[in-house]
């Protein structure tokens, strides 16, 4: 059989589309550990790499953490926090943050460095303190490329949100993980196609939000 | 009841502490390697002919966005639970950020030095190789660093399809008997492998563009 096939028998299951092992419910907690991740991420990273690019220093630090978190291997996380604190959610939570922090963090000190220093100077000779030329003429400069850093921190959380499947929690990983112990080929790919389908989604969701969010002043150039 | 050292690999993993770090290597940086290969004309091409690097972006965003686990499934079918199938999804990803940095590079190329390259008589792809690459090496570089890093990590989820993990294979094991050791043992070992890569990364750079330190020094 190939692909198609063990999709097509996948989706076509019965009771595939209700209950709690059903697709909707799946990919809620599957969303959930996604935004929750990604909160705690952005709430860590986004402050340190404003106040970071604003100041212009601890940019070496900065690269030198975001390299130790990016050799951090989030399964291996997973599986040694599981061992030692036991099955909860913080095992599945710190993996999916240490993924999202680096690029969050460095993208958002790298767009505020990168803010045309002219601006900066004209903002600074109206006057404005420096909070606000933080929040009203950096931020708003370089906030498409923040969104990006953003956006790539996302898409790799809701990829590898599938190993909280691995330490008996749901979410999409659950049809992985159980179809690859039931030898289950179907319930495997179709898991795999409803993550990268959820991946894809989260690119969509933040080309939304550039157009929402970014001034059209910006967007322009 | 002693369980062995930090570098005692459990007999049913049939391989020792150094093979599992050379299978881990092997895993995590051929890929890389194919990449760069393939990235080099790629984001030669992209930086050239600049309409063709919007579409090549978007096709490499799409890519990266599959999950490493199921890109790994979705190959089982096709080369069964070996090397290759690790292999594969990992080159993708290292192509996926080799590209724009390759680009970015060959952008920071001054018109004037192309000029000058052209008016001692270099061909495009003399040019390409004598001139351009090394101006871009830093950028490369940077990409290298981030593809390196996340390919080295990424290997340890091959263990979930039977064992094709190298260090990662210890984590089942540390599971199944309950040794937190064996998982400490995983983790360090591949931080280490990666920060130890990221180094070599950083002297090559140093080695290959020792203008760069002159100019700082100043």
């Amino acid at each position: 059989m190939n692909l198609f096939g063990y999709a097509q028998q996948f989706f076509d299951a019965p009771g595939r589309w209700s209950g709690a092992d059903g697709i909707p419910q799946r990919l809620l907690e599957h969303v959930q550990y996604s935004a929750v991740a990604l909160l705690i991420a952005m709430v860590i990273a986004l402050p340190v790499g404003l106040l970071t690019g604003h100041t212009g220093r601890g940019g070496n630090a900065l690269s030198v953490l975001a390299t130790a978190a990016r050799a951090l291997p989030s399964f291996g996380l997973l599986v040694l926090l599981t061992i030692l604190m036991g099955l909860g959610m913080t095992p599945v939570m710190v993996p999916l943050v240490a993924l999202a922090v680096p690029p969050i963090l460095v993208t958002t000190y790298e767009a505020i460095r990168a803010v045309d220093p002219a601006l900066v100077d004209a903002a600074r000779g109206m006057g404005l303190p420096r909070w606000r030329v933080l929040a009203q003429v950096e931020l708003p400069v370089a906030l498409p490329l923040i969104l990006s850093g953003i956006r790539s921190g996302a898409i790799q959380i809701v990829s590898t949100a599938t190993i909280a499947a691995y330490v008996s929690f749901g979410g999409l990983g659950r049809y992985i993980v159980d179809g690859l112990s039931q030898v289950d080929y179907a319930k495997v790919v179709g898991g795999a196609i409803l993550v990268a389908a959820l991946a894809l989604a989260t690119l969509g969701f933040f080309w939304a939000l550039n157009k929402v969010l970014v001034s059209p002043g910006v967007r322009r150039r | 009841m002693n369980h062995g050292g930090f570098f005692e690999v459990p007999s049913d993993l049939q391989n020792t502490w150094w093979g599992l770090v050379g299978w881990q290597c092997e895993l995590a940086l051929l890929p890389v390697l194919y990449g760069l290969i393939l990235a080099l004309p790629l984001g030669m091409l992209c930086a050239r002919f600049r309409w063709i690097y919007p579409p090549v972006l978007g096709v490499a965003t799409v890519f990266y966005a599959i999950p490493s686990l199921a890109f790994f499934v979705f190959l089982i079918d096709y080369y069964g639970e070996s090397d290759i199938t690790v292999e594969i999804p990992l080159t993708v990803y290292s192509l996926v950020v080799l590209i724009p940095a390759i680009v970015d590079g060959m952008r920071s190329v001054s018109e004037d030095t192309r000029a000058a390259a052209t008016a001692m008589g270099f061909g495009t792809l003399r040019r390409y190789l004598q001139v351009e690459l090394p101006i871009a090496v830093p950028a490369v570089i940077a990409g290298l660093r981030v593809a390196t890093v996340s390919s080295v990590s990424l290997v340890s989820v091959g263990m979930l399809i039977g064992n094709e993990g190298a260090l990662g294979n210890l984590l089942s094991d540390a599971l199944s008997y309950h040794r937190p050791l064996l998982a400490w043992d995983a983790v360090l070992s591949i931080a280490v492998i990666g920060v130890v890569l990221d180094a070599l990364l950083v002297l090559a750079r140093r080695l290959l563009t020792p203008w760069a330190r002159k100019a700082t020094a100043k």
